[in-house]
């Protein structure tokens, strides 16, 4: 399967997929986008482990042992990494919980929490381990480019990909940084 | 411990006439109870018919008011690098079986870490209930830990631990001859206001609190602005850590200050003046009430100063309550608005838009107390010293490593070497001039000059010897910054706390170049981008290290591409615990 397009890698770890929906309203733009670009492991192609990648798309920071495993598969794989929105740059919303204990936040969810049925603590091998907090990207491996927003415009997307495509250094104009 | 409270009179109450004011408020409370109880702010927000999420929010900023309670004795350990000594901190904590910043659960006492306290000629320091003790050592806390356990009431500890001795090793244009009491008004009233305006902008004075704006200029400024009242505030706020020079000037020379002002005041024609003071030196109000008092007597305030008819002026003191960013004037103006000092978006200047909206001159303690020299003794025999551009003489803090901490009266223009000699610093590797916001000088610049057009310094100057770790130096600096920025904007409330993680990562030996890289990026883009001078200073001890002294952090550097910023299986241990697994996916390499 040797093309000459670049290959793409995306995954979210701790976020919610509004990184991704944004990135398809790039919307009839990712249609010239596939004929210089292909995507390996993604939500889009149901690929389940990354080959070597040109460029990754992460979004969402890391909550657990397997978000920290999907992450170094992306680094080792990826020439280029690129943290997508808050949630992998900062932590964003997942990391509110770092205000308390992870203990409290298990205790809260399986023991304490209203309408909790047969209370215990999983301990199925199958579920990945909670980190003590969530920490965004950078701190575990190492992050080329930051894309800002919660999520990123499609239009922050198009220009990122498309300064890299041509062997530009990526740069958002102000109104694609300013957010209110 | 009723005991012990009714012992102790409340401060505000001892000084008469501190006026009603809401940090003032605070601070009784804080004093009685040793936190603000909710039913006591919303008492405030009734008598000071403020509301209560202003109340609120107050509190919160100040570092010194609190929502729970502090112990009945409450030690604030000054963190910086001159009159700190967090081992000292640690070891009193072990001798009265307490942890730092939890009060011991008899409510006795609590101990914590402040930023500089401003005794750094005096040796590691603390706060104790508004009070300060210098000078510590193993002796002198074993004393404080045996007052303590015995509830021993202050007034009744050794007053010589109390005491503060400040050494003026040289002194020049100011400090040489002290001036007579009404001689700068009467000069005053004889030039009048134009003609003395004039004569301030020929001496050449700028502001010594930092910025160096032309003292003339900023009073003719807001003499010309409309309004319907003109207010003289003076910014005593000296949070600079190192810098000490404030402090005695107003010990000793607080009816020049004075007089300073009140010839302000006479300038532009306005009858309120204010001196905003730091908590930490609450210790000197009852001194500066007394000096405000006699000034009234001799008819040096009030109705019809000297006999001048119609020029009524007087000046009211308010103290602020642990915030480095309240010494920025237009966050001054905030907190004596009684709110948070959160910077305001300039302009307007407050020489337009000041106290309460109306036209304002904020000076530094040392400007006014020049501004009155200047006055009684002519333009000319100011400008005759220093240097082109930065006319007549500065005060300098110093302290560090040398055998003279104290005070120094320079000329402009001075070399740092000259200073260091004079002050017995033979082994130093780097002079941090101006304070962490200031410069870090490296000793191949020492023939550098003290002056607004080479190395500008509100007057802090801490020397490091060759045994200190520049890094762990830099490192202080950086988490004083975090830790006060007001959280206004948030290239410096994000930034700051970031540049204080990657030096930790640094510091602890587990940085890579890469982070250094990062680093550097994040203190040019904090920088660059913040809103006021507190973040777009923060990032230069980093910038200084990074350029004048690339060997103190290359040496701490990994050499590998990458290192997280956690141990990342350690990360895991509680829920490994919670779950009971020890299973192979229950790790992390
Ligand atoms: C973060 C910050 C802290 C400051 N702290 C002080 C201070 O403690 N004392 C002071 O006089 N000026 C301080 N300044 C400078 C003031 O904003 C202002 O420039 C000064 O009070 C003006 O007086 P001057 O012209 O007499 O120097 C500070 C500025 C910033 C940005
Ligand atoms: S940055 Fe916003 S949109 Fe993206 S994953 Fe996080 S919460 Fe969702
Ligand atoms: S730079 Fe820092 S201190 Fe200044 S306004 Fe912004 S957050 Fe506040």
């Amino acid at each position: 399967m040797m093309t000459n397009k670049v290959r793409v890698a995306t995954t979210s770890l701790a976020g919610c997929f509004g990184c991704h929906m944004s990135f398809l309203d790039m919307d009839e733009r990712l249609v010239g986008l596939l004929e210089h670009v292909e995507f390996d492991r993604s939500p889009l192609t149901d690929i389940k482990h990354c080959q070597p990648c040109d460029i990754g798309l992460v979004e969402g920071g890391l909550c657990n042992a397997e978000n920290v495993h999907v992450l170094r598969e992306f680094r080792n794989n990826c020439k280029i990494l690129i943290a997508v929105g808050a949630c992998a740059i900062n932590g964003g919303v997942p990391a509110m919980r770092n205000h308390y204990e992870v203990q409290e936040c298990l205790q809260e969810a399986y023991l304490n929490g209203v309408g909790v049925d047969n209370p215990m603590i999983p301990s199925d091998p199958e579920l990945p381990l909670l980190l003590s907090k969530v920490h965004p990207l950078h701190e575990v491996v190492r992050v080329d480019y930051y894309l800002p927003g919660c999520p990123p415009s499609g239009d922050a997307f198009y220009a990122i990909l498309s300064d890299l495509l041509a062997g530009r250094e990526p740069s958002l104009s102000k109104t694609m940084l300013h957010y209110d | 411990m009723q005991q012990l409270l009714q012992g102790e009179p409340c401060p505000d109450q001892a000084v008469n006439g501190l006026m009603p004011h809401l940090l003032h408020q605070l601070h009784a409370i804080q004093q009685q109870y040793r936190y603000i109880p909710t039913q006591q702010s919303k008492q405030v927000s009734e008598t000071l018919q403020l509301p209560l999420a202003q109340i609120e929010s107050v509190i919160d900023f100040y570092s010194f008011f609190t929502r729970t309670p502090r112990g009945q004795y409450t030690l604030l350990f000054s963190n910086c690098t001159s009159c700190g000594d967090l081992a000292l901190m640690r070891e009193l904590c072990q001798l009265l079986k307490v942890e730092q910043g939890i009060t011991r659960t008899d409510g006795l006492v609590s101990i914590d870490e402040t930023s500089c306290i401003g005794m750094c000629d005096h040796g590691a320091s603390l706060l104790i209930n508004d009070r300060v003790i210098a000078h510590l050592d193993s002796t002198r806390l074993k004393q404080i830990a045996e007052y303590i356990e015995s509830k021993t009431p202050l007034d009744q500890w050794s007053p010589e631990l109390f005491s503060i001795n400040t050494q003026i090793y040289k002194k020049g244009l100011l400090l040489e001859q002290p001036l007579e009491q009404g001689s700068a008004l009467t000069a005053a009233f004889k030039l009048g206001s134009d003609a003395l305006i004039q004569t301030l902008k020929q001496s050449g004075l700028r502001g010594r609190g930092g910025a160096g704006f032309t003292t003339g200029m900023k009073w003719e400024f807001c003499r010309q602005a409309q309004g319907a009242q003109h207010y003289v505030v003076c910014n005593a706020d000296e949070g600079e850590p190192g810098t000490f020079k404030d402090r005695i000037l107003l010990t000793d020379h607080a009816h020049e200050l004075f007089e300073g002002m009140t010839v302000a005041a006479y300038a532009l024609g306005a009858q309120q003046g204010y001196l905003y003071l730091r908590g930490e030196y609450r210790y000197l109000v009852p001194h500066i009430q007394q000096v405000l008092t006699e000034r009234r007597q001799q008819q040096l305030l009030g109705q019809n100063i000297l006999g001048q008819q119609g020029f009524t002026f007087d000046i009211e003191l308010v103290v602020g309550a642990g915030a480095y960013i309240c010494g920025e004037e237009s966050a001054l103006l905030e907190s004596l608005e009684q709110k948070r000092g959160v910077p305001r978006i300039r302009p307007p200047f407050p020489v337009t838009h000041g106290y309460l909206g109306q036209p304002t001159v904020v000076n530094n303690v040392e400007t006014f107390v020049a501004a009155a020299h200047i006055v009684s003794k002519g333009a000319n025999w100011f400008k005759a010293h220093g240097t082109e551009q930065s006319a007549g003489s500065k005060l300098l803090s110093i302290s560090g490593d040398c055998t003279k901490a104290g005070i120094y009266e320079y000329a402009f223009g001075v070399t740092v070497q000259q200073v260091l000699d004079d002050c017995g610093a033979s082994d130093a590797q780097a002079v941090q001039v101006g304070g962490p916001s200031g410069t870090l000088v490296h000793r191949k610049d020492f023939g550098r000059q003290l002056a607004f057009e080479d190395l500008a310094t509100g007057g802090s100057i801490m020397i490091y010897g060759q045994q200190r770790d520049l890094l762990k130096v830099v490192r202080n600096f950086t988490h004083f910054f975090a830790h006060e920025s007001c959280g206004f904007c948030t290239p410096c409330r994000v930034g700051t706390p970031l540049l204080r993680k990657y030096l930790d990562k640094i510091e602890a030996g587990h940085g890579t170049a890469y982070d250094r890289e990062e680093m550097a990026r994040l203190a040019k883009l904090v920088k660059k981008r913040s809103h006021c001078g507190l973040g777009q200073t923060a990032a230069n001890p980093i910038l200084d290290l990074l350029e004048h002294f690339p060997h103190v952090c290359e040496q701490r550097l990994l050499h590998q591409e990458y290192e997280p910023f956690f141990n990342l299986d350690a990360a895991l241990e509680t829920t490994r615990q919670l779950s009971h697994r020890d299973d192979a996916e229950a790790h992390l390499a």
